[in-house]
């Protein structure tokens, strides 16, 4: 008796991340997946149901995928996931190229500075993102501080467009998910054994060589783990644009705005955002594949 | 002490005055913090040694180590290898490799990946690292083995791919941190061999870390016998040995029976030693320079005495009666445990000549015996 109810118990405790899941994560992506093969009505809700009844009074299920087709036909929508994955795969490469050395330095020092670092990397994480987003609007606006300051020095003349544009842009999403690759980064270099380093030295690497043959791949995990962290968000963002590249930025995040609210056409909107979850899947599975392969 | 010395250098060059060494390492000191790991150190070894660092754990030989192999670079002091002095000298530009205690094997790298990584930094021929790496990996009995990564290996198995990438890049001096130990008793003798071999063949000069004094005995040229950062004695496995210098020697190499007192007098050069709790002074020849009342301690080897159930006749013997507290059997040879008074126990080795009659080789539990040595057999030390 005990024993069953141990039993129950146990199961229990395996099924509540998948019941979480569940409700969390496969409800809404059916829901999503479901409006996403509706068509626009003037109602509320403003689709059509996928049940419904002919004149015969049969059950008639309808999927309509000319919300995907229309997506593929108008070229604005094509190149704004172009536009946003160029954007977002840049923003990667430039967080993990500035937050890699970051990473290596911070394990590299000593206890006391290490956790200084980090705190450091955690703080702006007490600040509002979105402060935080505004705080860049006044940074880089035309009458802004670094204009200012370029001015005052003498550098420039007349004012350089920074906001509104896509290096705005750039500047926001770096600036805010840098700590998504620097963390995993981190915890991956702490692992990394320094006689490691010193054998490879021993065996007469100079230190490019032993970062090269060595720490990246080891590292490679670390790696993979922050870009995803990076990339994922990054390629979906919709406060960043909006705020800082203003209208001048096509990013899919605004266009999925604009569908659900300023048009209201919830089909099209939940194709796109179909389109865009396919995008973001497809390669991690890729990679999950070769990565099962590699080590099996 | 089984096997018998292999000095495989025909001289000694550390006694020719003529001969340069090839490390050098004077006035060294490592401090972490306050602490001392190696204290002001001198040493040199010369080419074609194999040269034993022996002591407890935590008296620095890792430290020292690391110090000329360039991991860590001495408080003060300097490293000279062959001429050089390597104050500025990175680590990948020294002769010198290094098999660390921990292994330190790449874990994303084959076992081959892992031996061949030293030549392909050399920039060696293709061809030339395969059969070299082959060689290297028929010695240490993992050829099998190529294509596994070190998580799939077994500790013994992780030495031998540590030992063999230190060993194929046949560097001028190698350092072995331990590199036996995990190894079982054919291979790590097979593996002893191989190193006599290559120190023979190709004339490079190790320093050996070790636990094992057996393996320091058999193995090496010269043994220094390290305490608390410092050197207690540098010397020949035979010096060490027969003759150590201070008590810490005598005690960490093989086993002693001490003996503590004071001398009581001179006759030549034997010296009688007053022990308390023992009826008649000790009789120890010595060479050094005794004072009368001075505090002295006498080293006997257990296998350097005597047992028997009679008083010896010979007067010039030492002899000491006692009773036997316990008996180790160990096949070739007995060690006996006799309790001589309530605070004094010796410890005497003997060979078994004979096998046992009435379940005994010379004397029995709680049986009165007399132990017995030569004034050859001790020595006399003053530290
Ligand atoms: N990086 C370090 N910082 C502080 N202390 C250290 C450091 N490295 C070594 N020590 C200390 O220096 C002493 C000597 O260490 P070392 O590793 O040389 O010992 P060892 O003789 O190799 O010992 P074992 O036989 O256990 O390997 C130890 O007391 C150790 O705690
Ligand atoms: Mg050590």
């Amino acid at each position: 008796m005990v024993e069953r109810l141990q039993a129950s118990w146990k199961l229990l405790v395996v099924l509540v991340p998948y019941i979480w899941l569940l409700i969390f994560f496969l409800a809404p992506f059916f829901m999503v997946l479901k409006i996403s093969l509706a068509e626009l009505r003037i109602a509320s809700p403003p689709f059509t149901p996928m049940f419904g009844t002919d004149e015969a009074g049969a059950t008639i299920i309808r999927l309509l995928f000319d919300n995907f087709r229309y997506l593929w036909e108008d070229s604005l929508y094509l190149n704004t996931y172009l536009n946003s994955l160029k954007i977002s795969t840049s923003s990667t490469i430039l967080c993990l190229l500035i937050g890699y050395p970051i990473a290596y330095a911070i394990v590299r020092s000593t206890p006391t500075v290490r956790n200084i670092l980090l705190l450091l990397i955690i703080l702006p994480f007490w600040t509002s993102f979105l402060l935080r987003v505004y705080a860049w609007m006044g940074l880089l606006a035309d009458q802004g501080t670094i204009n200012d300051l370029l001015i005052w020095l003498g550098i420039v003349d007349s004012p350089v467009r920074m906001l509104y544009t896509e290096f705005a842009v750039y500047v926001g999403i770096v600036y805010t998910y840098l700590p998504f690759m620097i963390l995993p980064l981190y915890a991956n270099m702490e692992k990394l054994d320094i006689s490691l380093l010193e054998a490879a030295s021993d065996l007469g690497a100079r230190p490019v060589t032993t970062f090269l043959t060595v720490v990246l791949p080891l590292t490679v995990p670390g790696i993979v783990a922050g870009s995803l962290l990076v990339f994922i968000p990054a390629t979906g963002e919709y406060v960043i644009p909006d705020l800082l590249g203003g209208g001048n930025v096509l990013m899919i995040g605004r266009v999925l705005y604009n569908e659900f609210n300023a048009n209201t056409d919830w089909p099209v909107a939940s194709a796109v955002a179909i389109v865009l979850l396919l995008l973001l899947v497809l390669p991690m599975m890729l990679y999950q594949h070769f990565q099962s392969k590699a080590a099996g | 002490m089984t096997t018998e010395s292999h000095h495989t250098l025909s001289h000694q060059p550390w006694l020719d005055p003529e001969e340069k060494p090839f490390i050098r390492i004077q006035g060294v000191t490592k401090q972490f913090g306050a602490f001392v790991a190696v204290d002001s150190v001198d040493l040199d070894i010369y080419k074609g040694e194999l040269f034993a660092l022996l002591g407890g754990s935590g008296c620095g030989k890792t430290t020292l180590l690391r110090m000329i192999a360039g991991f860590e670079s001495p408080t003060s002091g300097r490293i000279v290898i062959d001429g050089e002095d390597m104050q500025d000298v990175p680590p990948y530009e020294r002769p010198v490799n290094m098999m660390f205690q921990s292994y330190a094997l790449f874990p994303h790298m084959t076992v081959e990946q892992n031996v061949a990584y030293g030549l392909k930094r050399d920039g060696v021929a293709r061809e030339e690292i395969r059969t070299r790496v082959d060689a290297m990996l028929e010695m240490v009995e993992l050829a099998a083995f190529r294509k596994r990564k070190p998580h799939q290996l077994s500790g013994g198995q992780k030495q031998r791919v540590a030992l063999a990438r230190s060993l194929v890049k046949n560097p001028k001096v190698l350092l072995l941190d331990e590199p036996l130990g995990a190894l079982d008793k054919r291979l790590r003798e097979q593996t002893q061999y191989e190193l006599m071999n290559i120190q023979d063949q190709l004339g490079v000069t190790f320093i050996v870390v070790t636990h094992d004094q057996e393996e320091a005995m058999t193995l090496s040229t010269r043994i220094a016998v390290m305490d608390h950062g410092w050197f207690q004695q540098i010397g020949t496995p035979t010096e060490i040995y027969e003759f150590p210098e201070s008590r810490f020697v005598a005690d960490f190499i093989g086993s002693a029976n001490m003996f503590e007192g004071r001398v009581a007098g001179h006759d030549g050069d034997v010296a009688s030693i007053d022990v308390e709790g023992l009826p008649e002074p000790l009789k120890a020849e010595h060479t050094a320079s005794l004072r009368e009342g001075m505090q002295v301690w006498l080293a006997v080897r257990p296998e350097k005495m005597r047992i028997a159930t009679e008083p010896f006749d010979d007067s010039s013997l030492n002899s000491i009666r006692g009773s036997v507290e316990d008996i180790g059997y160990y096949g070739d040879s007995s060690t006996y445990r006799i309790r001589v008074n309530p605070g004094m126990r010796l410890e005497i080795t003997h060979p078994n000549l004979r096998r046992p009659r009435d379940g005994r080789h010379v004397a029995d539990w709680d049986e009165t015996v007399y132990i017995g040595w030569v004034p050859e057999a001790g020595v006399v030390l003053t530290r």
